[in-house]
């Protein structure tokens, strides 16, 4: 039976050069179709005496599953060939950039404020607004600064034509969130007041229009060691360092005692730099005790009641957190200046 | 304030040893802002006292001097060329003071001057000059001056000029807040100092040699020279006025070296005696003064208000009209003085006065304050009678000056003249301090023996009583009315860092978040994620541009504000929109090389609602989108983007409320808009905001090249939010049908929409058009039209049957309605 052996042989080679799937196919047909020339050969089994017939058979089916599991096998190869060449001709460029909006941003004072708003937040303190445009005595009588305050010339003015004028503090919301609360009977009171004021003064470090965040809390037996607490680990939070803070007594009308607050130089960690000429520390807010002449032009309870409040300028932190050398810089509103706070922690 | 730690120290012992930097600290701590410390004089070397025995003309230039100088030996009168021990020094000059016997400033050779200019041997036109001698300006000690250093004749020559001028002190630049005038003074700060470090106040020699001479003439009863009468106008303001004449007075003289120093030390320039002396006493005590010359003065002196129509020219040349009421000094004529704030013209002290008159007043604060700054004068005296001076202060001052103008320019002194309100002194009442309330407002409690220690360290009467203290002022403090007054006080000097730092503790109550309207952290961050920048624009815009953009609109909304004192002239109205601030940006950043500008701003606008309307402030969204819809990138054609960019935008934002279908846009652009392609935004029937491309005219006139996109809304009408609702999904599939057809071009697809609603009824779930074409193919007139329709029902499988009917009875209502013709 060699006849068998050199026929699977041929298969065999066949096989191994098919050069793709549908020439491997003709091949299949060619030897194990219902015609092939292995598929004959069985044919061919009943022309041999009886007793040799299993072994012959057995030998022919052999050959037919060798072929069979040849063509599996190269066609296993053909296809994953196929595969591959079709992903290497839809290969892409993957540095190319990705398509789409590009990312706008929020202003750095924006952010800043949305960052001293969720510390309050988090701390129970409440949000609050009020107009730009006041009068008098929302922005100087009721903060106990009559005309002719000597108080007042620390104040640049701007006024419009029929004397009201743009609010030089955020005071001002305190005045009016104690009223509310007092009509309203929601005292106890804790809120900071965060929004755009106006003094007429421009110049390197000047802007005639900023921002401040005033902060309040009125209750029963408020204490000014508790508005030191508040106001440094407001600090701390903000900055994300642990800082040193320091009180100097000060003068503001509408607060006995009054003090400034220094903190130590979040750049420098106090150990003197340029950003806090050379000294350490940073001055960073103004506070008190709210006066009981405020209480009483609000209709609170001064032997009841006590209060602290806090005022502190937003672009001054924000300037000291992330490094801005010109205050000017956050009113051009120059689009590449602005995209550095595209991303990042706020 | 300036103050030289020198003069200072004659009133109270300095702590630390008079270190300026430990001053510095206690002083801050105390609530007395150390700004800066300075030098007296900046460093220079070997300069010493020396005495010009010769001056004779340089042999080559008529300008300069050949002055033999010496630096020891003798006194006044001895011959420089005999006095051994120093010879005389050879120094080439070419002050014009330079004369035989003046003792001045002698540079030596080696001496290194506050330039860094080092003295060596100089040979000056052939004469070698073995030194210098100085003036007050090349040793720092003035900005200008006329020729070399004059110094007493009695000067110890080869004395180091430093010791002897007592050049090594250091000046405290104090701010001294405004409640506390009484501290605006070396006495006042003194007072502090004391308080601070326990240290007695001390009274220096020549104001203890006044008490005393002043007794011993009271008891001898004997004033010799003129007098002048003196009254007050009872409620114009002066409670105390007092006055005395000088007469023979020689004010062409030169104050002495110390006190021209310490005036400098003080930020003042010396002048001359009288008005040197008057400068020094407030100074020292804190007791502004004034001096007239008499012979220009008219009779008697008074305090009194203006009648109507007194005017007024100044010392400086001001001429000023008064108002009827205000305070001045007069003399029988005419007013010669706006009281506590500067003297007339008219009376002024000048070199030739001999006969002088002094003035030192109390005058009430209420009185002073708002004068200066009416006038725009701010005085030194005005500052400190604005905010209080000491009532009992008068007599001292007055015979402080008269010492000193007799010392240093002679005369004859009148008896002093004194009128007084005592109803109009003022009446500083004691104050009851609580300790309980002390412990309450500090959160830290304070030893009853520092409460009263501290307390009388600063003057203060303090009477013990059952539940505190009854705490009397002292006549210089106006500012200690309340309890929290000395509470401050007591820890002012007790200092602020002494009070442990302690959490407040509130009440744990749950509250909702502001509910009604879209949290304002999603409409920045969805605008910063449509590509928007944020910026943030000063409330008051240029007028121009205001006008330009809103001028054509009689508006109301748009008439601007203007502020009274404008910081400059394009910044001198209100905004009425914050559109001319994102204009101002577009242009400024387009001016930068930026391609592609999209910014947005939340911020009130101000609007005058007319006569009694009064003004609103109204919050405010706007945008300004210009250059491509996409930033430049590979495979996206870089188109411009339009109308409908900017429209997806808005719409974006309107819909974070969950009521994005309340809001219409209606094709009703504002003057500033392209009139075909702007829209007015209404909900609830009521106009919220505009968007829409910039005039075209408007582009040209502002130097556009592209039209920006714009929108302003009201930030509160379109951020009101509504409770999100729960809407059944069906469990059935939906069936989609596609219908194209034309219709006439001003069809508006919001009539389309409309239309289509009413027709599928309620199961059309979703209607969006997904081509709209005008041009070749479609008849002139028309436009075509694609809509997708999205059919579903909550309860059963729609049929092909059901989607047929809706899309005939669609396409009938649209053919009879909106003349629709379908493609075929």
């Amino acid at each position: 039976m060699g006849e068998l052996d050199t026929l699977t042989a041929g298969a065999l080679a066949q096989i191994r050069d098919a050069g793709t799937v549908p020439a491997l196919e003709d091949i299949r047909v060619r030897w194990l179709g219902r015609k092939g020339t292995l598929t004959e050969q069985l044919k061919t089994l009943g022309s041999l005496p009886a007793p040799e017939r299993p072994t012959a058979g057995a030998r022919i089916n052999a050959a037919k599953s060798a072929v069979q599991s040849a063509i599996e096998q190269r066609r296993a190869e053909l296809e994953s060939a196929a595969i591959e060449q079709q992903l290497s001709a839809g290969a892409i460029d993957v540095t190319l950039p990705g398509r789409g909006e590009a990312q706008g941003g929020l202003h750095p004072i924006t952010a800043a404020r949305l960052r001293i708003e969720q510390i309050f937040r988090r701390a129970g303190f409440e949000v609050a607004e009020g107009p730009e445009i006041e009068d008098d005595f929302y922005n100087f009588e009721a903060l106990n600064m009559p005309a002719n305050h000597p108080a007042r010339a620390m104040h640049d003015t701007f006024y419009l034509k029929d004397g009201r004028l743009l609010r030089t503090q955020t005071s001002t919301v305190q005045i009016r969130a104690m009223q509310r609360a007092v009509q309203t009977g929601s005292l106890p009171l804790a809120l900071i007041a965060p929004g755009r004021v106006y003094r007429r003064d421009s110049d390197v470090s000047h802007s005639p229009m900023f921002h401040q965040v005033e902060g309040l809390y009125v209750d029963e037996n408020v204490s000014f060691a508790n508005l030191k607490s508040t106001l440094h680990k407001f600090m701390e939070a903000f900055f994300e360092q642990d800082l040193s803070m320091r009180l100097r007594p000060s003068y503001f009308p509408f607060t006995e005692p009054s003090a400034e607050i220094d903190i130590s130089c979040v750049l420098c960690r106090g150990a003197g730099c340029r950003v806090c000429k050379q000294t350490g520390w940073l001055e960073i807010a103004g506070c008190g005790m709210v006066h009981p002449a405020v209480f009483k032009a609000c209709g609170i309870d001064t032997e009841r009641y006590t209060g602290w409040a806090f005022g502190a300028g937003i672009e001054r932190l924000a300037m000291l957190r992330h490094g801005v050398n010109d205050l000017r810089l956050f009113f051009d509103n120059d689009l590449r200046f602005l995209a550095s706070f595209a991303g990042g922690r706020s | 304030m300036k103050l030289p730690l020198s003069w200072l120290a004659d009133w109270v012992d300095l702590p630390a040893g008079g270190d300026a930097r430990e001053l510095a600290r206690r002083l801050t701590n105390a609530g007395f802002e150390i700004e800066a410390i300075d030098v007296a004089a900046n460093a220079f070397t070997g300069v010493v006292v020396g005495r010009i025995v010769s001056a004779e003309r340089h042999p080559q230039a008529d300008k300069l001097k050949m002055c033999r100088v010496v630096t020891s030996g003798g006194g006044g009168d001895s011959d420089g060329a005999g006095a051994g021990a120093s010879a005389a020094l050879t120094i080439v000059c070419g002050a014009a003071n330079a004369r035989p016997g003046l003792v001045s400033a002698l540079a030596r050779v080696g001496a290194v001057l506050p330039n860094g200019l080092n003295i060596g041997a100089a040979m000056l036109r052939g004469v070698e000059s073995q030194g210098m001698l100085c003036s007050e300006r090349e040793l720092g000690l003035a900005e200008s001056c006329d020729g070399i250093i004059e110094l007493p004749a009695d000067a110890p020559l080869g004395a180091d000029l430093r010791a002897y001028l007592a050049l090594d002190d250091t000046i405290l630049e104090i701010n001294v807040t405004p409640n506390r005038g009484d501290a605006m003074s070396v006495l006042g700060i003194a007072r502090e100092v004391a308080a601070l470090t326990g240290a007695a106040l001390k009274t220096p020699a020549r104001l203890a040699a006044i008490a005393t001479d002043g007794a011993a003439r009271r008891a001898a009863g004997t004033v010799s020279g003129a007098a002048i009468d003196v009254s007050l106008q009872p409620g114009a303001g002066a409670a105390r006025f007092l006055a005395r004449v000088l007469q023979g007075v020689d004010n062409t003289a030169v104050s002495p070296w110390w006190l021209r120093e310490r005036l400098r030390r003080s930020g003042l320039r010396p002048i001359s005696p009288v008005v040197d002396v008057t400068n020094y006493v407030m100074l020292e005590l804190g007791q502004p003064m004034h001096a007239f010359d008499r012979a220009r003065l008219h009779g008697a002196l008074s305090a009194r208000r203006t009648r109507a129509g007194e005017r007024l020219r100044l010392i400086d040349g001001s001429e000023l009209t008064l108002d009827a009421g205000t305070l001045v000094i007069a003399d029988d004529e005419a007013p010669v003085g706006l009281a506590g704030v500067m003297g007339g013209e008219r009376s002024a002290i000048t070199a030739a006065s001999t006969d002088i008159v002094f003035e030192a007043a109390w005058f009430r604060p209420a009185a002073i304050a708002g004068r200066a700054r009416l006038h725009g004068l701010q005085t030194e005296a005005s500052q400190r009678f604005e905010r209080g001076v000491d009532w009992r202060g008068q007599e001292r001052a007055m015979a402080l000056a008269t010492q000193l103008v007799q010392e240093i320019a002679g005369g004859t002194a009148g008896p002093v003249a004194t009128a007084e309100l005592p109803d109009e002194l003022p009446r500083i009442r004691p104050v009851q301090l609580r300790s309980r309330q002390l412990q309450r407002l500090l959160g830290a409690s304070v030893a009853a023996a520092d409460v009263e220690q501290r307390l009388r360290a600063l003057g203060m009467g303090v009477r013990p009583e059952k539940t505190g203290w009854s705490v009397q002022p002292p006549s210089w403090r106006f500012d200690i009315e309340i309890e929290p007054d000395l509470i401050e006080e007591v820890v002012r000097i007790g200092g602020l860092d002494s009070i442990e730092e302690c959490p407040p503790v509130m009440a744990i109550v749950p509250r909702a978040p502001a509910s009604s309207e879209v949290d304002e952290r999603v409409v920045l961050r969805t605008l910063a994620a449509r590509g928007y920048q944020e910026v943030i624009t000063f409330g008051f815009v240029d007028p121009a541009l205001q006008r330009q953009l809103f001028g054509q609109q009689p508006q109301v909304e748009h008439s601007a504000l203007e502020l009274a004192n404008p910081i400059a002239a394009d910044l001198a109205v209100m905004r009425s929109s914050l559109l001319p601030g994102l204009i101002a940006v577009a242009r400024e950043n387009l001016r930068r090389q930026q391609q592609r500008v999209r910014v947005f701003e939340i911020a009130n606008r101000f609007l005058d609602e007319g006569k009694g309307g009064g003004l609103r402030e109204q919050k405010m969204l706007a945008g300004l989108a210009v250059g491509s819809r996409l930033p430049e990138q590979w495979g996206v054609a870089a188109t411009p983007a339009d109308f409908y960019d900017l429209k997806g935008d808005v719409s974006a934002l309107l819909a974070l409320g969950g009521a994005g279908e309340e809001f219409l846009f209606e094709p009703a652009a504002p003057g500033y808009l392209h009139p075909g392609r702007g829209a007015s935004i209404v909900r609830d029937g009521v106009g919220i905001g505009y968007l829409g491309e910039l005039h075209p005219r408007l582009v040209r006139e502002l130097g556009l090249t592209y039209a920006p996109l714009l929108f302003e809304v009201d930030y509160l009408a379109a951020f009101r939010a509504n409770l999100a609702q729960f809407r059944e999904v069906s469990r059935f599939p939906q069936i989609r049908r596609d219908i194209s057809f034309t219709v006439p071009v001003d069809v508006a697809f919001a009539a389309l929409s409309e239309r289509v609603s009413v027709a599928a009824g309620s199961l059309l779930k979703q209607l969006s058009a997904f081509d709209v074409y005008q041009g070749k193919g479609v008849e002139l007139g028309r436009k075509s039209i694609a809509l997708g329709l999205i059919l579903q029902d909550l309860s059963r499988t729609l049929t092909d049957d059901d989607a047929d009917r809706v899309v005939q009875a669609v396409l009938r209502d649209l053919s009879s309605n909106l003349d629709a013709r379908i493609r075929e």
